[in-house]
């Protein structure tokens, strides 16, 4: 039988005794609580500091639960959110590439839409927001199942449909896919979710670098690859459209 | 790839605002090439008086213009001209022999001038002078500031009266201040700026001899109205020396421009803590009689000048953000799309937020806030969104006040603000106007709007057919509700402000 791992443990107690009666406790009160050495009380409680699981009030020094945990409880971003961060970049990721822009999260078993922008040529347009895209044959699901656990599973286990003679189908050949997606950092879909529509993704990360969601755009494939490439232009606004998303919300410089 | 905007020449916009002053460089598609902000001391010297720092507004706005062209990494020989937009109305009186104010300027929000305001009504009460300049006797309005100065500072009315002194809203201070200052500085405004002060004549463009007589203010102090697209002159000194100013525009007219509202009965409605919605009524003054004001929308060089009704709403984001930090029903402000998007309806319940008063088209002080036909039924979901609701219907009360006094149905309204990026509040406008909601890519619509004028003014642009060509269209929203139910709905909110009304029983009881 494997023993459990007592550094765990004790840590698991301390978020106990923090969350309830007094809330707020010295140094001493918690290690004498637990019949810990304070030494080893003090490099525990650093340790959960460090992640934002517990905070140490400035003036009395005394510690309390953190606000990594309520984060914890909800833990994705709200859309919405995302959304009002996103709106400036992703206005001018669109008047750059001349093309739509959309947002997405994984939701279920797919892609739901939280934001979509213009093609920016006055043509009548109907906004996407709300609507679901495949995980496995767009960009901007296979960006989120490159980097989102959940999204990955999800993918895995699901029945990819050949939607296009393009779409990658079988295990093997999407974890493939996957790998370079990582690899490279973005994602494309060249007519393998619709035919004549090609698209490039890259991922949105939070503060604590969770991929939060894609922002892709997408055009005729005619313009995206004129030369049977996607333009390497196109690509680079994808990502640094993204890069900027995640700075605002935190994430560092990667 | 259309992104070539690193190659000038570039125009650049400054606005100086009620809580900052930016500066932001364009290029010719009017895409933003950089932006520079600083925020600048509000002044609170008693309840319900506010005042700003007039030499702190220059020194940050010299600073945001030099940071704006270090960050685009040009010089003033790529700018091919300065426009400015500000915040309306805030009244500031200088000498103009040493530059110096000789007061804080006072912010549009104070409302020390109220008991003059009533006195200067006399017998006829608000709209004294109404006809002339499509204002109501109300505190926000410059006239009555001017006269408050002159009568408040030690000596100063003697000091006007020999002409050393000068009166001016924001857009004038920081002109005067570009073009030299005590050295040679023109001391000039626009036909939008001055029809904020209630001292212009709507009619004549020019400033109106009876109300500066019987508001006792000396024509001595007054800058040269000039129109809001022209060069005023060049700039003297500082980083962008040798570059023609040529643009003025009061912050919610610039937005009108920005957002290419050149024809008549095209609007535009801009989401911020409150709400300002203009709409544009051509070469027609258009006189109120459903509580909207009657001001000047722009004019172009010698072009007829174009006017423009406009509708104010107290209470929108600042209601989301009570939510937030009073409340606590939310911890950002975007989470209430969320929580009410949870739900498929109100519930029943109608919020409206009448924290001081309901202003257009009623215009009632005795009307306190209320949030009506709370049942058991009702959870923090609902109220989310009644929140968002009462945001759409104030917008239609004030676009059905607009179709009333104009008799032009609005076709579609064109949106800008922070709050434009909620989505189920833009479509829920759309589903209560029953017209199309239309978001532009340039979120920054002020400062376009100002760049936009300047640009005309030397020919960077050659018409506002170019502008239009400029304006894209980043989201749209279309009416989804059934008209049966919008007329219910529309019902109950008009039965919720009526409960509203006659809360404060006398309104002397108001502290």
């Amino acid at each position: 039988m494997a023993k459990n791992i007592q550094s765990l443990e004790r840590a698991a107690a301390m978020l106990r005794l923090l969350a309830g009666g007094e809330r707020r406790l010295g140094l001493s009160d918690i290690a004498s609580s637990l019949g810990l050495a304070k030494g080893t009380a003090h490099g525990i409680l650093r340790t959960l500091q460090a992640e934002g699981f517990v905070e140490q009030e400035a003036a009395s020094g005394r510690y309390q639960l953190g606000a990594e945990l309520l984060r914890l409880g909800n833990s994705y971003l709200d859309v919405h959110e995302l959304r009002a961060r996103a709106l400036v970049w992703t206005d001018d990721l669109a008047r750059s590439s001349g093309e739509s822009v959309h947002l997405g999260v994984l939701h279920q078993r797919g892609v739901l839409i939280v934001h979509h922008v213009f093609r920016p040529d006055d043509s009548r347009q109907v906004l996407e927001v709300g609507a679901m895209q495949p995980l496995h044959s767009t960009a901007l699901g296979k960006v989120l199942s490159a980097y989102d656990p959940v999204a990955h599973s999800e993918v895995v286990e699901a029945e990819r449909e050949a939607l296009t003679p393009r779409t990658t189908t079988a295990l093997g050949d999407f974890e493939t896919l996957l790998d370079t997606v990582r690899a490279r950092g973005w994602a494309a879909d060249v007519e393998e979710t619709w035919e004549g529509v090609a698209s490039v993704a890259a991922p949105i990360h939070d503060r604590r670098r969770m991929p939060v969601g894609a922002v892709a755009v997408t055009g005729a494939v005619e313009r995206l690859c004129p030369d049977g490439e996607l333009r390497p232009e196109l690509v680079a606004a994808v990502r640094d459209c993204a890069r900027a998303v995640s700075r605002d919300l935190g994430a560092g410089r990667f | 790839m259309t992104d070539a905007h690193t190659s000038g020449p570039f125009i650049a916009a400054i606005d100086q605002g009620t809580t900052s002053s930016r500066c932001i460089v364009f290029d010719k598609d009017g895409r933003i090439v950089s932006v520079d902000q600083k925020e600048h001391e509000q002044i609170f010297p008693k309840p319900g008086w506010v005042e700003h720092d007039a030499a702190e507004i220059w020194t940050n706005v010299q600073e945001v213009v030099a940071g704006a062209l270090e960050k685009a990494e040009i010089t003033a020989a790529d700018v091919k001209a300065i426009g400015i937009t500000n915040q309306r109305e805030t009244t500031l009186l200088w000498d103009k022999h040493t530059g110096e104010p000789v007061h804080n300027a006072l912010v549009w929000q104070d409302t020390r001038t109220d008991a003059l305001c009533r006195e200067l009504g006399r017998n006829v009460g608000q709209d004294r002078f109404r006809r002339e300049t499509g204002l109501p006797l109300a505190s926000y309005f410059s006239g009555p500031k001017v006269r408050w100065l002159l009568d408040n500072v030690e000596g100063l009315r003697e000091r006007a009266e020999r002409g050393d002194i000068l009166f001016g809203t924001m857009d004038s201070w920081v002109i005067w201040n570009l073009t030299g200052g005590v050295d040679g500085g023109v001391h000039v405004t626009d036909v939008t700026n001055a029809s904020r002060t209630m001292l212009m004549n709507l009619h004549e463009m020019a400033w109106d001899e009876r109300i500066l007589h019987s508001m006792d203010v000396p024509a001595a102090v007054l800058p040269e109205i000039r129109s809001s697209a022209e060069v005023y002159g060049t700039v003297k000194g500082g980083i962008l020396d040798g570059v023609p100013v040529a643009s003025a525009l009061g912050d919610q007219q610039a937005a009108l421009f920005g957002q290419t509202c050149f024809a008549e009965g095209e609007a535009k409605s801009t989401y911020g803590t409150g709400t300002f919605m203009l709409m544009n009524t051509g070469e027609k003054i258009i006189n109120s009689y459903s509580g909207l004001l009657t001001t000047v929308g722009y004019r172009i060089g010698d072009e007829k000048p174009v006017y423009a009704l406009e509708g104010s709403i107290a209470v929108t984001g600042s209601l989301v953000q009570w939510m937030r930090d009073q409340m606590g029903l939310i911890k950002s402000a975007a989470e209430i799309e969320t929580l009410a998007s949870s739900v498929e309806d109100n519930g029943g319940a109608y919020f409206v937020p009448a924290f001081s008063g309901l202003f257009a088209p009623y215009w009632r002080s005795d009307a306190r806030g209320v949030i009506a036909g709370l049942t058991r039924y009702v959870t923090k979901a609902h109220i989310a969104r009644a929140v968002l609701e009462a945001t759409a219907w104030q917008t239609r009360e004030i676009t059905d006040a607009m179709t009333k006094d104009s008799g032009v149905e609005l076709t579609a309204l064109k949106v800008d603000g922070g709050m434009t990026s909620n989505n189920l509040l833009m479509q829920t406008l759309s589903d209560f106007l029953d017209a199309p909601v239309v978001r532009p890519m340039v979120a920054e619509t002020t400062c376009l709007g100002a760049a936009y004028a300047a640009g005309l003014a030397v020919g960077f642009w050659p018409d506002t057919d170019a502008l239009r060509a400029n304006w894209r269209r980043a989201a749209e929203w279309t009416p989804r509700m059934d008209a049966d139910k919008r007329d219910r709905e529309y019902k109950s909110w008009l039965k919720a402000v009526e409960r509203s009304m006659g809360w404060l029983e006398d309104e002397s009881d108001e502290q």
